[in-house]
């Protein structure tokens, strides 16, 4: 029989996927860092158990109808039925997926305010306010209250929220750190903020998730979590070592290509600030073009 | 020199040199092989001057198939280099332009023009009518969009191709950050393909409500037409906006206009949201009348009336009107904030209901049905789950928190693959070979064509589902490589190995026709399958008039009650053949597109005094139609019996 | 097929005619999308000025109220038209559809002299994402107008020629259709763009 054929098929198949997601080491989405990446990853495994119960139910009304109702299993003088439709089904057939997407729905409400807020439970704690910029094809990290900048490496305190402001110094970009928490753009004339925080010290990877040209699949960095100590202890070192960031530097920065990663003490906000906040759908904005880009 | 510097390739390589050569050899081996079979004047009259709409719908097909195997081949290279890590078939430039002409070639020049075949030869059948509405302007439609791909194709040979994605966001598409000539091409070949598809889109809406048969009511008319209406009403209502956006990016390219730079007020954000206002409802024009296909098909083989007609309208109808509601859904991560966000997802999700709605009535069709197996039905029958899983996925992408995860990875490539795969390539084949004994005489191999539908959906499964996998653990789209810590190697080989599966199924499908062609009986009648509408009561092959007299409709079903005696047992009955009023060829349509193509292929190299040579030759090739006195030709009586006579009589 | 129903007005009295008019209503629904979408991004980028002047510093009234008043005229001018053709009126309908192209033309020159005018100010089109908007809304209706004069010269030549039959009567109906819809359009422009500018 060719329905069970496909019957076995697609169970088989189903078998391999959950066993992928299950065995091996665990996927990055679903194996989060951070209350935004939890968010995310619990609304995940909800959908996927969701979605699976659907696809179940199509799959075995299918497979009922193929198997009953084929002709090779009829008299061959049947003639089919015309059946119009019935209320009754139609309505079931439009209540139940109605009250899944109300159900879906209200979790999407939710989760939206809870991603695009600072991380639950953390509300207390003072955010790090960290500017992330990106250009042809690196990161720029600026940490005004500490007064450093780093390019393609990201150090932040664990256990504490963090506020990422992001802009672009060219194409649209995506800041993405998968296990911390979801992306957002990066835009040259629009500021975007994105919260997030690390529950526990460790490395994770971080990149920009949208297609920016040549370089892009390079165009990751590594972030690191630490202590606040260690932190405090990093910000201090950066300030006895490393080379103050001038105007020049910067713009040689800038350049498209790939660079290693470095450090500085200043940040470039002083000379070539962020393009700012506003929404993309406000129509007169009058400091909308105060920043000259470089 | 320097004039001819211009339409070097900016990055060349070794495979384009060889697609270079093979193209060339291609066409001369066309040329040479029409000249040597003294098939020019065939050519022209029966084919590029025609304003039937089955011969244009044919020409459609031709292109779609074509373009098919040039999408393929993109497709397998994408595979190929990502199959291993590290790999270094295609480098990050060729990977880049690879994938951007996939999308494009695959959406625009494959889809569409595959659904626009389906539009032009079905709806007048299915609906009674002779011709479309304005046989002139089908023509003008095909030769603009024919134009159109042209343009589009010759990128790679001349001048580079587009290389910033389908979606061609600014700014990387701007002047600063895609230099070379790729771009214009997409901007202008676009353009001139759209101008094609908007014109369809009108003449379809009129044929549509203008010439049904006498007692088609509207909520009589088949599944197919009712989706290929709406399908025409939303590219009336999308393509303007696309319209605008090409323009306004062809502008910023050529003029140095400032509508998406990134200084002096111009906003990079406006492109993203114009392409995705037309983006999206694109994706219904696609699927909508694959839609409408998989429900003339399913009745048919499972011998029965399909479930829920009016449903089926209605959930059609919501679908379009919410698919103009939707866009912001492709880019939840632009920072709109947490309301916007919602009011999207829930948009998007509440779509889920309707196309529901359709999946449960295609399911209910079954029910007390006579299930026959045919390749048609397979493929139908393996659209239903394995769509599904598409749309479920879809779903998971609506819920924006998440989506902030799953976008710009390989789960949304897995995805919208997963929907347009079953739903409109399986469509496509499905009514292919259910149609192509009415379209040659002829009927494709069970066998092979059977197989081909099992090979296709093993090989999808295979490219797949690992994407949903890699996607989740993090792989980006669009990534030209990865590392091997990465760990993504061997589900991507396994994507590899489903993605040459898939080649295999394509291959089988022309070896079926060649087979096919060769070895099927060809006195089949005229209704194969026993079907049940409008369309399978003409003759094969259906003459040019398509009906000598126009039937009377007065059930949903006309055709199969008239076979088997219902309300629509005198179909045809009662009427004298009249002299039939049918409209004249025209090469014009064809002159003035090429003056298009000539036009398009000069702005995209800004040379300015050619393109408006061509442009007043386009404007000659109006003014030419404004003053033709045009008034068509007639089959007179005797004509039109010699013809039903040859036909084996076939007015019943 | 070619029946002449000789009931209706010339202009509907082929089912090719009536059909022409449905599709090309459908293809003013396709227009009015277009424009709408200009509109939209219109409004989205009226205060993206840049380093370039605002709306206020730049519109002029006097030209744009010889603008208004010479197309509404054309407006009024194109319904006599037709209905002159209604009345059979060869010669009258071909004396307003001048009168019509006329006025059409002193708009255009209005206009042309506008944009002169905007870039010898430094708003060109190039200056900010204003007035690329502007001038890309501004012109794309008047290419419009400009297709709308070689079109209705071309009707005018036809019904002084073959005289007034089903055919050209139809043809000058739906140019008539044209020509009142970029009238509503300027009448959008000069509202949402002139005036909600200048205020």
């Amino acid at each position: 029989m060719k329905a069970k054929m496909k019957g076995t098929f697609l169970a088989a198949l189903m078998g391999i996927s959950a066993l992928v997601l299950g065995a091996c080491e665990p996927l990055l989405f679903l194996d989060p860092k951070g209350p935004q990446a939890q968010r995310q990853a619990d609304d995940t495994m909800l959908l996927i158990y969701v979605m699976s119960a659907i696809v179940l139910v199509v799959l075995v009304i299918l497979a009922v109808m193929l198997v009953k109702y084929r002709a090779s299993k009829q008299r061959p003088d049947y003639e089919p039925p015309h059946i119009e439709g019935s209320v009754l089904i139609e309505a079931i057939c439009i209540g139940i997926p109605v009250i899944i997407v109300i159900f879906l729905s209200v979790v999407s409400v939710k989760s939206n305010y809870i991603v695009e807020a600072v991380p639950q439970g953390y509300e207390d704690t003072e955010p790090l306010v960290v500017y992330a910029s990106s250009s042809n094809w690196k990161w720029h990290f600026s940490y005004p209250e500490e007064d450093i900048e780093t390019v393609n490496y990201l150090f932040i305190p664990a256990g504490r929220a963090i506020e990422f402001r992001l802009y672009s110094y060219g194409p649209i970009t995506s800041f993405w750190i998968p296990q911390l928490g979801g992306q957002k753009y990066a835009m040259a004339d629009m500021e975007t903020t994105l919260h997030l925080a690390a529950d526990k010290p460790g490395e994770f990877m971080g990149r920009n998730g949208n297609f920016s040209g040549v370089g892009f699949a390079e165009n990751t960095f590594n972030v690191k979590a630490m202590p606040q100590a260690e932190f405090d202890e990093w910000v201090e070192e950066v300030h006895a070592t490393a080379e103050p960031l001038t105007e020049e530097k910067f713009e040689e920065l800038l350049e498209p290509g790939h660079l290693g990663t470095s450090t500085y003490t200043g940040t470039h906000l002083e000379f070539s600030p962020s393009p700012g906040k506003h929404s993309s759908h406000s129509v007169k904005d009058p400091d909308a073009e105060e920043h000259s880009s470089h | 020199m320097e004039f001819f510097e211009r339409f070097a390739i900016p990055h060349p390589s070794f495979l384009i040199y060889v697609a270079m050569a093979s193209m060339i050899i291609g066409a001369i081996v066309i040329v040479a092989g029409i000249t040597y079979l003294k098939k020019w004047g065939y050519l022209w009259r029966e084919w590029i001057t025609t304003v039937d709409h089955k011969k244009i719908g044919i020409m459609y097909l031709i292109v779609a198939l074509l373009m098919l195997f040039r999408g393929g081949i993109d497709a397998v290279m994408l595979r190929y280099q990502l199959a291993m890590p590290e790999n270094t078939f295609l480098d990050s430039q060729h990977y880049n332009e690879v994938f951007t002409t996939h999308g494009i070639v695959m959406i625009l020049f494959m889809a569409m023009p595959f659904i626009i075949f389906f539009f032009n030869f079905l709806v007048p059948l299915q609906i009674g009518a002779r011709d479309v509405a304005f046989p002139r302007l089908n023509s003008l439609s095909f030769w603009l969009f024919f134009m159109g791909m042209g343009l589009f194709n010759i990128s790679f040979v001349i001048g580079g191709s587009p290389d910033a994605g389908w979606t061609s966001y600014f700014p990387l598409a701007g002047n600063e950050f895609s230099t070379s000539v790729g771009t214009n091409y997409y901007m202008i070949s676009l353009q001139i393909a759209g101008l094609g598809t908007l014109m369809t889109g009108i003449n379809f809406m009129t044929t549509i409500f203008r010439m049904r048969a006498p007692g088609m009511t509207l909520m009589r008319m088949p599944m197919f037409t009712w989706s290929a209406l709406i399908a025409n009403v939303i590219i009336v209502f999308a393509f303007p906006v696309l319209t605008v956006a090409l323009a306004m990016g062809t502008l910023d390219r050529l003029a140095g206009t400032q509508f998406f730079t990134t200084d002096n007020g111009g906003m990079d954000m406006l492109w993203a949201n114009l392409f995705w206002v037309w983006g999206h409802p694109e994706v219904y024009i696609l699927i909508l009348p694959a839609f409408g296909l998989f429900s003339e098909i399913i009745p048919v083989f499972a011998r029965r009336n399909l479930y829920g007609y009016t449903s089926m309208v209605w959930s059609m109808i919501i679908i379009s009107v919410f698919s103009f509601g939707v866009w912001t859904h492709h880019f939840f991560t632009m920072g709109q904030g947490a309301l916007t966000n919602s009011v999207f997802s829930i948009t998007t999700m509440a779509i889920a209901v309707p196309t529901g709605v359709k999946i449960f009535n295609w399911l209910f069709t079954l029910y007390k049905g006579k299930i026959e197996m045919t390749t048609p039905m397979l493929y139908s029958m393996l659209f239903i789950p394995l769509f599904t899983l598409g749309g479920v996925t879809g779903v998971m992408l609506a819920m924006s928190a998440a989506d902030y995860q799953y976008h710009n990875s390989m789960f949304l490539v897995a995805h919208f693959h997963n929907v347009i795969i079953p739903g409109v390539v399986y469509a496509m084949l499905a009514g292919l070979t259910f149609y192509w004994p009415k379209l040659f005489g002829f009927m494709l191999n069970e066998k092979i064509g059977k197989a081909t539908a099992w090979i296709m959906s093993i090989g999808f499964v295979l490219s797949f589902i690992p994407m949903y996998i890699t996607g989740l653990d993090g792989q980006p789209r669009r990534g030209y490589t990865y590392s091997e810590a990465s760990g993504y190697g061997t589900l991507n080989m396994v994507a590899f190995i489903g993605a040459m599966i898939m080649s295999v199924s394509f291959l089988m499908l022309v070896y079926n026709i060649y087979y096919s062609f060769r070895n099927s009986p060809r006195d089949i009648g005229d209704d194969p399958w026993d079907a049940r509408s409008l369309e399978w009561a003409t003759n094969t092959p259906i003459p040019e008039y398509n009906f000598a007299v126009l039937p009377q409709i007065k059930s949903r079903e006309a055709f199969w009650d008239h076979k088997y005696g219902g309300k629509d047992k005198d179909l045809f009955a009662g009427q004298k053949i009249e002299r039939i009023h049918m409209p004249n060829k025209s090469g014009v349509p064809f002159i003035m597109n090429v003056f298009f193509f000539v036009l398009g292929f000069c702005l995209v190299f800004s040379m300015y005094i050619p393109a408006i040579i061509a442009f007043v030759g386009v404007l000659a090739c109006m003014a030419h139609r404004s003053f033709e006195d045009d008034h068509g030709f007639y089959f007179e009586v005797e004509e039109i019996e010699e013809i039903e006579r040859e036909k084996r009589g076939a007015i019943k | 097929m070619a029946h002449v129903d000789t009931s209706k007005p010339l202009e509907y009295q082929t089912e090719e005619g009536r059909l022409k008019i449905l599709g090309f209503w459908i293809f003013l629904g396709a227009e009015i999308m277009l424009f709408a979408t200009l509109f939209t991004c219109y409004f989205v980028m009226e205060g993206r000025t840049g380093n370039g002047p605002t709306g206020a510093e730049i519109f002029e009234i006097g030209p744009v109220l010889i603008e208004t008043f010479v197309l509404l005229t054309s407006s009024f001018t194109i319904g006599l038209a037709i209905h002159a053709m209604r009345l059979g009126a060869k010669k009258a309908t071909i004396n307003f559809m001048i009168v019509t192209l006329l006025l059409g033309a002193v708009f255009l020159g209005v206009e042309i002299y506008e944009f002169y005018h905007y870039a010898h100010i430094g708003a060109g089109i190039t200056v900010s994402g204003f007035t690329s908007t502007l001038l890309t809304t501004l012109g794309t209706h008047g290419l419009h107008v400009t297709f709308g004069l070689f079109w209705g010269t071309a009707i005018i030549l036809q019904i002084a020629k073959r005289g007034l039959n089903n055919v050209t009567a139809n043809k000058a109906f739906i140019f008539s259709l044209y020509w009142h819809f970029l009238d509503v359009v300027w009448i959008f422009i000069f509202s949402f763009i002139y005036l909600k500018g200048m205020l």
